[in-house]
């Protein structure tokens, strides 16, 4: 990707705009423990399947990003919800830097701020209304019945107290 | 041979009967017992990036409501195993976050003492029943088959989590239980990539072009189908295929098969007791041998 005079006010970045203590806050996070051990080395991004088909994401660069402090851009980003957790990265970082679960610690401090994507809202819709992501009422009961398989009823009061629980920790 | 929970998950009873059909079948005549257990709800997982705690809530109740029976639990989702083991692990080696835990499940009436084994069907068959004892179970060859095989992510990896019991870069499980029904593993370029659906919700286009990928490369070398273990992978490359067709304009038609339902079929079931009916895209060849094998006998 060359860079032209035109989107230099894009690509230039602005470091007073910086948040030093941001490495620290991810490294506190629970799964973002090793973020200072990274040397950005690339492995992650050459093995990684999503990266393999869009450029939108990048975990070395992201990881890079967060290291220099580039707090608002990268939990307001798309990008950190392209990890697709496979761990393949995870296999094979020489410094152990543990990225899938990066990214988890990335996306909770993202969401403690209010930046939940819409398909995160629908599944916690699903969880909270029947304890799973695919409803099981009578309809998926008489289905299963008719290849033999036990019916399965739906747990929902445990799940939704575990949630709400979840939703009073954001609020704080 | 011990008895299990059946941890069933979202996916599997819903969108992934023909799985459920037949690891019950098969792990019946196997004699491994499994026991539905009441109340279990989703592993977890889709809570995670929204809250790490309250995941790992969600998958240590369910390991709480096993272990309240005795059990250990079996999964049939690769991502259900990933998550239980996780929260399992996470709480063996933190006393601190397994006494925040059980304070938590306390509200719920509910406690966890770690002693609940998780496992895949798929490593129980390998390590736990063992490929010998699965040959002599063998009574039809299906070596006028070949399959590429698609082990998935969380099977394997993080591979801390699963005591090394296959090499998460280089494995041979499924490998060794697809040869032991007869059948020949057809090897194809990059078979340990992902399919996608982890991002499905997030990026449909993106994640269409990770599942594109494989389609390619299991359609280039002539495989009978993709056989895999675990039902999201199933969506991305069953349910999803007719879609990636018509975005790319391409065609596959590719079977896409439960390791359980051929192991099953070797072990003499049919393919209606093994849920082909369910089976969007029809093994045609599979099913007509094994027709001429009912009307033969």
């Amino acid at each position: 990707m060359g860079c032209t005079m035109d989107d230099d006010n894009e690509v230039i970045i602005d470091v007073s705009t910086f948040d030093p203590h941001f490495r620290d806050e991810i490294a506190k996070e629970p799964g973002g423990e090793h973020i200072r051990r990274c040397f950005s080395c690339g492995t992650c991004t050459a093995g990684c399947p999503v990266g393999g088909v869009t450029e939108k994401y990048n975990p070395r660069r992201i990881i890079h990003m967060a290291l220099l402090g580039m707090r608002e851009q990268v939990l307001t980003s798309e990008f950190v919800w392209l990890c697709s957790v496979c761990y393949t990265c995870y296999e094979r970082c020489p410094q152990d830097v543990r990225i899938p679960e990066l990214m988890n610690a990335v996306r909770n401090i993202a969401v403690r701020e209010g930046h939940v994507p819409r398909t995160f809202h629908l599944q916690l819709e699903k969880l909270r209304a029947h304890g799973r992501l695919y409803e099981i009422e009578d309809y998926e009961n008489a289905r299963r019945a008719e290849y033999d398989l036990p019916p399965i009823h739906e747990e929902t009061a445990e799940v939704c107290q575990i949630l709400d629980a979840m939703s009073a920790r954001e609020k704080k | 041979m011990a008895g299990y929970a059946l941890y069933l998950g979202c996916t599997v009873p819903v969108r992934g009967m023909n799985y459920e059909m037949a690891a019950r079948k098969v792990a019946h005549r196997l004699g491994i017992q499994l026991t539905d257990v009441d109340g279990f709800s989703c592993c977890g997982f889709p809570a995670k990036p929204l809250d790490w705690k309250a995941g790992l809530l969600m998958a240590v109740r369910n390991l709480a409501l096993a272990e309240a029976q005795g059990l250990d639990v079996l999964a049939l989702c690769s991502a259900c195993t990933g998550t239980l083991t996780e929260a399992d692990y996470r709480l063996k080696g933190d006393p601190e976050l397994r006494a925040w835990a059980n304070e938590r499940l306390a509200d719920l009436g509910r406690t966890y003492n770690g002693t609940v084994r998780v496992r895949h069907f798929a490593r129980v068959l390998y390590e736990e029943v063992g490929i010998e004892a699965l040959r002599e179970k063998i009574t039809v060859s299906l070596g006028d088959f070949g399959f590429a095989q698609h082990y998935g992510c969380h099977y394997l990896k993080p591979s801390h989590l699963y005591d090394g019991f296959d090499d998460p870069e280089n494995p041979q499980s499924l490998a060794r239980l697809i040869e032991v029904t007869g059948a020949r593993v057809v090897p194809y370029e990059d078979e340990g990539q992902c399919c996608g659906g982890g991002i499905l919700g997030f990026d449909e286009e993106t994640a269409l072009s990770v599942t594109k990928q494989k389609l390619d490369h299991v359609a280039a070398v002539g495989a009978d189908a993709m056989v895999l273990i675990c039902p999201f992978c199933a969506i991305m490359y069953e349910a999803n295929q007719r879609r990636v067709e018509s975005l790319y304009a391409t065609s596959y038609k590719l079977p896409v098969l439960y390791y359980p339902q051929i192991l099953g079929l070797a072990m003499g079931f049919s393919p209606q007791e093994m849920g082909f009916k369910l089976n969007r895209v029809k093994p045609r060849g599979l099913m007509a041998a094994f027709r001429a094998e009912s009307e033969g006998g």
